[in-house]
């Protein structure tokens, strides 16, 4: 595993970043940057604004308040097209891995390359066969998605993210529903990808232990903030409750296991009847 | 008393909320519109989607206008020879077909089979993030996905009605000269005389126009603003359905009243 050495100025970064769905608060002040070729997790809770992280980053929504920069460019600033500008040296892994289902295996790989090149059809096929390649999957070129596994399918999403060799990657939790096979297979290849094309990948997850074996730096999110960061070393050993609970999987602690509710012996104790 | 005030109130929510998703359709309309020059430079495109939502609905469309044109003869006939001008029941084939049954079924059948497909479809990629992938790889799914399909509808849609008419006239034939017997000549002569290219052809192929125009719309948006769950891709495929039937039925009443106001 290699940290590059820190490039002045970071590829990703937030400054006090908030965000509200109507009245819903969701980030109260995020501050986070990812530098050049690094792999960054963004870990917490289901449902504590990781995902929103993610699409600040991609402009697929404007933070409420605070900036959000790529490349040093205020994503929120910029116009449509140069929004799609910057898009093209970003991939972005969906979840569920979004393939388009009327495609085969290769045409999704090709789709992006016949998209924005006017390459011909032959070195197509080869950079398309390339990158099936580095994720293993060249045989299931034919396929469609329908007849991949999860894994399968994950992966192919992953060879059309980086189908253009961006300069930044970005994971909506790749280790969701995999197998412990797969999910190392999707682990080991983030990480050469991201070291192979010089790219830099934020992922986000919730999935700890595939997370420290690969990432360069984890930041945690609770409730809107960053509760705790570092690189994954500083993490195994940090004493701070919330980072412990997440990385012992404890049920109880600073995340409450009771979804907010007045006392039990209230409702039991018959007073309330 | 409450209870009217609360119908009254729901009237009038239904209503704003009807008044509001004709405003966003109409703006979709735009932006489908300034997004159609992909699907006219890769032409390609828009013939797939020629091909899914026009040769595909091709069997239903043709085998139900053979059958309305044979119920059409049957009628038109038991009517008309009752005033002894059985002769002229391929006009009245004819004029029905071209002017009101032609475009409105067609148009009708169109919304049921392709309409809810693209419906589907579209709402599908949208629950699977197929749309979101395709916005994140800086490819506008409105130019590449929305407005193929929709071109695909509005030029599927007058062919289809004019074979629709085409199967009719040929089913009201066989019906009243084949089986009945009326006289074969007569039947073609009458038609020929009275049918006017201008007034009665051209305004069915408006129609069908703006039937297809109008469905294509409907089918797109609603797959389109569906709520990205099996449920919400099921409502959308209804109100597709429910709405274009309407929507035909009612701009067929506008468009007559002025095209055939005699």
């Amino acid at each position: 595993m290699t940290v590059s050495a820190p490039h002045p100025s970071p590829l990703v970064s937030l400054r006090d970043v908030r965000f509200a769905y109507g009245e819903r608060e969701v980030l109260r002040g995020i501050d986070l940057s990812v530098h050049r070729g690094q792999v960054v997790a963004i870990m917490g809770g289901s449902g504590c604004g990781k995902t929103t992280l993610l699409r600040l980053i991609g402009g697929q929504l404007r933070a409420t308040g605070g900036t959000v920069e790529v490349e040093g460019r205020d994503v929120a600033r910029l116009s449509g097209s140069e929004l799609y500008a910057l898009r093209r040296r970003m991939g972005m892994l969906f979840q569920f891995g979004a393939l388009f289902t009327d495609m085969s295996v290769f045409d999704n790989v090709a789709f992006p390359l016949r998209e924005h090149t006017d390459l011909p059809a032959g070195m197509v096929r080869d950079l398309v066969l390339m990158k099936l390649q580095a994720v293993g999957l060249r045989g299931a070129a034919k396929l469609h998605p329908n007849e991949l596994s999860g894994g399968m399918a994950r992966r192919v999403a992953l060879a059309r993210a980086v189908a253009l060799d961006p300069l930044l990657i970005l994971y909506d939790e790749p280790f969701a529903g995999l197998d412990p096979i797969s999910l190392g297979i999707i682990g080991q290849l983030i990480r050469k990808l991201n070291d192979a094309l010089g790219a830099s990948s934020v992922m986000v997850t919730h999935d700890v232990h595939e997370s420290l074996a690969i990432v360069d730096y984890i930041y945690f999110v609770s409730d809107g903030r960053i509760v705790a960061q570092g690189t994954p070393d500083e993490i195994r050993a940090s004493r701070d409750p919330f980072v412990h609970q997440f990385v012992h999987a404890e049920a109880d602690g600073p995340v409450p296991f009771h979804y907010p509710a007045e006392p039990i012996e209230r409702l039991l104790g018959g007073e309330g009847a | 008393m409450s209870a009217i005030a609360s119908a009254l109130r729901r009237i009038g929510a239904l209503t704003i909320d009807g008044i509001w998703r004709l405003g966003f359709a109409t703006r979709f309309l735009f932006a489908v519109l300034l997004n159609s020059g992909q699907s006219l430079r890769r032409i390609h495109l828009t013939i797939r989607e020629l091909y899914f939502s026009g040769v595909l609905s091709l069997l239903i469309i043709m085998v139900s206008g053979l059958f309305v044109g044979l119920v059409l003869g049957l009628q038109g006939y038991d009517i008309l020879q009752r005033y002894g001008s059985a002769d002229a029941v391929g006009v009245m084939v004819a004029l029905s077909l071209l002017r009101e049954l032609g475009p409105v079924i067609a148009a009708l059948l169109f919304a049921s089979r392709a309409g809810s497909a693209i419906t589907a479809e579209i709402g599908l990629m949208k629950t699977t993030e197929q749309l979101k992938a395709m916005d994140m790889m800086a490819v506008n799914p409105i130019a590449r996905v929305v407005a193929p399909r929709f071109w695909g509808g509005v030029l599927s849609m007058p062919l289809l009605a004019a074979l629709f008419s085409a199967m009719g006239v040929f089913g009201g034939w066989v019906i009243t000269v084949v089986v009945i017997g009326v006289d074969d000549g007569a039947f073609w002569s009458q038609m020929q005389a009275a049918v006017e290219f201008r007034y009665d052809v051209v305004n069915g192929v408006i129609k069908s126009a703006v039937f297809g125009t109008v469905v294509s719309l409907i089918a797109v948006f609603e797959g389109y603003d569906c709520q990205p769950t099996a449920e919400g891709v099921s409502r959308a495929i209804t109100r597709t359905v429910v709405t274009s039937a309407l929507a035909i039925l009612a701009l067929d009443f506008v468009l007559t009243s002025f095209m055939f106001r005699g």
